[in-house]
């Protein structure tokens, strides 16, 4: 069994690797394996594609890794907090609360100043503190709402809050920052330059950390509230860390990216069944692997048109077929 | 000897300044190497009384201490080594395997990452074997019937290695093969490992064999003591008292309450008197010494005035001919 996950870790790895080169060969304009490892070894080749691989495909690239990783790793710790196959960060009404701050910049952008609207900056600001004050609404509800459940009805609701609030913006805003927005919603992951990286990157790692410290925890989780309980799991604490966990991995990335459905929920799922296990020391960087894998197959799809599609369309067209998939294979 | 005992325990619900106590002024005490089942009507607190024992919910006032510690003032972790539970919740878990499931009773123990050393699977592997499903260690636990995961949860709690172990209604949902023996495997283990054992049941009959205490609850209070005492003093009538039955000291069970107006007189051979007796009952007839009609139970048959009737049947016809006859 121990061996088998072995072969399955390398395996996925490899795939990773391997997906991570293909996408930094993909695009309107094809570069070599081989011109990608003479730029990476800093002999100096062609200085376009050399400028279309170090500050667009690579920081792309990295972009699909982590979002791939961190929604997916988000969605499994919903999945476990709540004891629910079809829970993930965006029941919780992250990406909402992170839709409602950038729709908020965009649609009032004549109020404010042009160069920091168009800096990028304000998005990523707006973006975070939306989707932390949802969070934080439901932190706070948490401590108050013992019942898992209710506490996803609870998110449920402050989405579609924050999601109204958004309709009723687009009612008075201009038709350009209406199409600003919706460009927005569809996902993008060459918007993250090497500055947005630098933050980023540490947001992400620091979400990781979190969570992969929380696995025993989760594993106990798995049992139910009570059980976990008994086997002196303290809820409430667990509840907090894993809730903020999800907030810097989910509310980052969909800061940076845009809304991207359906990987938070479908991951999970493929990678129980890879490695036929509930063990989080073993899901956890199992997702990590799959999550990647994923957004950078979309990407790579996402680059065959001559025009660039949006990532969540590719990976909804994925990721929907999974979840009936999964809803068939119970009955 | 006693590992947990409760001090003037009031156990309810509080929600907004109104109180709701289910029970008051309960001074309980558990023993090491005891089987103690808790019985009673629904309504009277059992649940309640499990859920405040374990500290899943808060004493009205008084407290719980466990070897001299009181629960309320303990640690999430520390109450787990020395609480184990078994609920009445449906676990189910994708991809788990009996070892799993079982090893997460070790959490507890081990250290942040939850590693499993040597020594942590050798007692793993002792409580699977415990409950008799080492032949199904490595099955996926959605493979398993109902007695059997519930024997996984038990085998849980025997990792988890503490001192009392509770269960909540762990027959529920079980056939009585698999009720039988689930209470004769906890009374087992509580004499074998010196833990103690407290459950909660409806099986008034099996708590009365397995059991070597009872903790029997009703409205008015808690009386505990060895099962045979408590049908002496006829705490079980008092517990269980209704129109319609009775607690049956003589078998333990409960009889119902048939309205009894025709009088008969039986005599004769023993075992055969016991069934004549359930089947006279529920036709109506009280037994009177003396009565107008007298039935001899011999060995093979019934005579009612030396006549010989073969079955119970035909004597309950020729029963109502002669009583209707009388009237």
């Amino acid at each position: 069994m121990k061996s088998r996950n072995f072969i399955l870790f390398i395996s996925l790895s490899l795939l990773v690797f391997g997906l991570f080169l293909a996408d930094l060969a993909w695009g309107s304009i094809h570069i070599s394996v081989r011109e990608i490892i003479s730029v990476f070894q800093g002999k100096g080749s062609d200085g376009i594609n050399s400028e279309i691989l170090l500050n667009f495909r690579l920081p792309k690239a990295i972009t699909a890794v982590l979002a791939g990783a961190a929604l997916s790793v988000a969605g499994l710790m919903m999945q476990t907090l709540f004891r629910n196959s079809l829970a993930d960060p965006y029941i919780l009404g992250v990406s909402s609360g992170a839709s409602l701050g950038v729709a908020l910049v965009m649609m009032a952008a004549s109020v404010l100043p042009v160069t920091f609207v168009s800096s990028g900056w304000a998005l990523i600001v707006a973006a975070i503190i939306g989707a932390s004050v949802v969070l934080a609404l439901v932190v706070g509800v948490s401590f108050r709402v013992q019942n898992a459940v209710s506490l996803l009805i609870v998110g449920l609701m402050f989405g579609t809050i924050a999601g109204s609030i958004v309709s009723v913006l687009q009612n008075f805003s201009n038709p350009d920052a209406i199409k600003l927005f919706v460009m927005w919603t569809f996902g993008s992951l060459s918007a993250v330059t090497w500055s947005y990286m630098q933050v980023l990157l540490p947001v992400s790692l620091v979400g990781f950390g979190m969570a992969f410290f929380l696995q025993k925890r989760l594993d106990g989780l798995l049992l139910g509230e009570n059980y976990a309980r008994g086997l002196g799991v303290s809820i409430v604490r667990t509840r907090f860390f894993i809730v903020v966990a999800t907030g810097l991995l989910a509310g980052g990335i969909t800061a940076f990216t845009g809304p991207i459905a359906f990987v938070g929920v479908a991951i999970p799922h493929i990678a129980r069944g890879i490695f036929r296990t509930s063990t989080h020391k073993i899901l956890m960087p199992a997702t990590v692997l799959c999550g990647a894998s994923l957004i950078l197959v979309c990407d790579i799809i996402s680059q065959i048109p001559a025009y660039t599609l949006p990532i969540n369309t590719i990976s909804a067209l994925f990721g929907a077929p999974i979840i009936i998939g999964i809803i068939l294979k119970r009955r | 000897m006693s590992i947990l005992t409760t001090h003037n325990l009031s156990i309810g619900y509080s929600k907004k300044g109104m109180t709701d106590t289910v029970q008051k002024a309960l001074n309980l005490q558990l023993k090491a190497g005891e089987l103690v089942c808790l019985i009673g009507p629904n309504g009277s607190g059992k649940s309640t009384l499990l859920r405040t024992l374990t500290g899943l919910q808060k004493p009205l006032t008084g407290n719980t201490s466990i070897d001299g510690k009181e629960i309320s003032k303990l640690k999430q972790r520390e109450k787990a080594l020395l609480i184990a539970l078994v609920l009445t919740e449906r676990v189910n878990i994708e991809n788990a395997t009996v070892y799993n499931l079982v090893s997460l009773g070790r959490h507890p123990h081990s250290n942040w990452w939850g590693d499993i050393t040597p020594n942590e699977d050798k007692i793993i592997r002792e409580a699977i074997e415990m409950v008799h499903l080492d032949h199904k260690m490595h099955h996926n636990i959605n493979e398993l019937s109902d007695g059997e995961l519930q024997r996984v949860m038990i085998a849980k709690a025997l990792a988890q290695d503490t001192p009392i172990i509770m269960l909540d209604e762990p027959t529920a949902h079980l056939d009585l093969p698999n009720r039988v023996e689930i209470m004769l495997l906890l009374h087992r283990l509580a004499h074998k490992t010196d833990k103690a054992i407290l459950l909660s049941t409806h099986e008034l009959d099996l708590a009365l064999q397995a059991a070597d205490r009872i903790w029997l609850m009703s409205p008015e209070g808690v009386e505990c003591g060895v099962p045979e005492d408590l049908v002496f003093d006829g705490s079980f009538n008092r517990a269980f008292e209704s129109k319609s039955y009775f607690f049956n000291a003589s078998n333990g069970n409960f009889s119902m309450n048939y309205p009894m107006t025709r009088k008969v007189w039986i005599s004769g051979d023993k075992t055969r008197m016991y069934w004549t007796l359930r089947a006279l009952a529920r036709a109506g007839y009280v037994v009177v010494e003396d009565a107008d009609v007298h039935i001899d139970v011999t060995e093979s048959a019934w005579e009612i005035n030396s006549e010989i009737i073969p079955s119970i049947e035909k004597l309950l016809e020729r029963l109502s001919l002669i009583t209707d006859s009388n009237l």
